[in-house]
């Protein structure tokens, strides 16, 4: 175990130089540009032998991975914001495919108008598009989940999208725990596609034209492999825990043992929110908090076990669906409460928009008004946004 | 070998295809709304129909004899009856 202090970009670079994937297409975008930058020192200073494609656009980036993928490469690249709204297209082939390329997420607002900073808007506005997500929050997380997606992708057969915070994550130095080089190697081992294009041996054809009586059961298998997908995710985090002593599971409980009242969040206001968790704990009232590390696929099972007992629950999404109703995450968790039967009083806050700072008073000002609802039992709104000027 | 009635479960997955020469296959004679149909007497089996055919889909003999077309690729285009110097082809409706 190396103890080191770096950014969140820098530890998902780190973990790719370790990874030492065969081909890496980028192009930068603010904030996740640190990436393939650092990546791209690895390769000048031979660390790596990746083959680097500078391309001209993300939307052939992702075409590039893609190619690269189906040739039978293991393939990594890193994307924000519009560059990830620029990939649009592409992102429902990788998945479409099959192909386990492995793109990291640095959150970011998506225009307009121009903002570079942080919100979920950018893999929020992708979610159905096939890919695995994971969230993190903090850089020990993304540098973990980095070297698991590598894994988890091979395994399901599906990209996966390694999510974190622009800035606040991505750019704050933090102490992180890495791997040693041949131990993340062993771990992620070689890659050996069952089908890929440069096999001599076989004769194949990928991604024909799959009219009516063919492409309903393609999507289907799509759709089964992302719902088999939580079983290859705790398999391979379990793995993962045993190299690094560091356990992931698909939701993250926090002191919610004997709570009543809890907030659902991603991402590093999970970080902001534990630690009112912990302030209003040291009043005595029961409050926890629940993160979700997949919203790809939903962790259905875990979230409803989770929050069943709940009186009241803030549900905080850092996207806003522009539905005149909610935010992304509320609807769907919702619907995984409403399908198991449970009617427990639920709001929405839509945060953090363009990177707006979100403070512990903010936080704990949810909480305070999850008490007042845990104790009439009603709420008298569903969605509000947090901290915004009218 | 993929078959018309097989399920999600037995399909390659992502679409593929896991053979080689299939798109002998793919029947797109079932495109075609117009016909092209060989005049005999006027042919000179002058080959000059056969190469721009998109589809491959002209007869002919190893001793250069046009001898008509394949109906099961033919999408009837209409690309040998204008190429036919000799108005051997003429195109008419299914
Ligand atoms: S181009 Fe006309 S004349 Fe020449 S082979 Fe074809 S059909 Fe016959
Ligand atoms: S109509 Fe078109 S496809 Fe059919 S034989 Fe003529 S050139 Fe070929």
């Amino acid at each position: 175990m190396i103890r080191e202090r770096l950014s969140g970009n820098e530890a998902v670079a780190v973990a790719m130089r370790q990874i030492n994937p065969d081909v890496v297409p980028a192009y930068p975008i603010t904030p996740s540009t640190e990436v393939p930058q650092y990546f791209s020192s690895f390769m000048a200073n031979g660390s790596v032998d990746t083959e680097f494609i500078p391309v001209e656009s993300e939307h052939s980036a992702m075409s590039a991975c893609i190619g690269a993928s189906a040739a039978g490469a293991r393939v990594m690249s890193a994307t924000s914001s519009q560059g990830l709204s620029l990939m649009y297209e592409m992102l429902y082939i990788a998945s479409g495919m099959r192909l386990p390329i492995v793109l990291t997420c640095v959150n970011r607002a998506v225009s307009a108008p121009i903002n570079i900073h942080n919100d979920h808007s950018d893999s929020m506005g992708v979610r159905d598009c096939g890919f695995i997500q994971l969230y993190c929050e903090s850089n020990q997380e993304a540098y973990d989940n980095l070297i698991m997606a590598v894994k988890i992708a091979e395994k399901a057969m599906l990209p996966v999208m390694v999510c974190f915070d622009g800035f606040i994550t991505s750019h704050s130095v933090e102490n992180i725990e890495l791997l040693e080089d041949d131990i993340v190697k062993q771990f992620v081992g070689k890659y050996e596609p069952e089908h890929y294009l440069l096999n001599p041996n076989e004769f194949i054809s990928m991604g024909p034209l799959d009219l009516q009586n063919y492409f309903f059961e393609h999507r289907k298998q799509l759709a089964d492999a992302m719902k088999d997908s939580k079983r290859i995710i705790e398999e391979v985090s379990e793995e993962y825990a045993k190299i690094s002593k560091r356990k992931y599971n698909l939701i993250e409980n926090y002191r919610m043992d004997d709570s009543k009242i809890a907030m659902v969040v991603l991402n590093s206001t999970a970080g902001t929110a534990k630690e009112v968790v912990d302030k209003l704990r040291d009043e005595g009232i029961k409050v926890g908090l629940v993160k979700p590390r997949t919203f790809r696929p939903v962790p259905v099972k875990e979230l409803v076990e989770s929050l069943k007992d709940m009186k009241a629950i803030a549900i905080m999404d850092k996207a806003d669906s522009i539905n005149g109703f909610c935010g992304p995450l509320y609807s769907e968790i919702t619907s995984a409460l409403y399908s198991e039967g449970l009617n427990i009083p639920t709001v929405n806050y839509i945060y953090g928009l363009g990177g707006r700072d979100v403070k512990t008073s903010d936080i704990e000002d949810v909480f305070r008004s999850l008490l007042k609802i845990a104790k009439d039992g009603k709420k008298s709104q569903t969605t509000y946004y947090l901290g915004v000027r009218e | 070998m993929i078959t018309d009635n097989m399920g999600a479960k037995d399909l390659p997955i992502g679409g593929n295809i896991l053979e080689d020469g299939n798109s002998e296959l793919f029947n797109t004679g079932e495109w075609r709304n117009k016909k092209p149909v060989h005049l005999d007497d006027k042919c000179k089996h002058c080959m000059l129909c056969v190469m721009p055919c998109p589809d491959n889909a002209i007869i002919h003999d190893e001793y250069d004899k046009m001898l008509g077309f394949d109906y099961n690729k033919c999408k009837g285009c209409g690309v040998c009856a204008k190429v036919c110097p000799f108005k051997a082809i003429e195109m008419k409706d299914e």
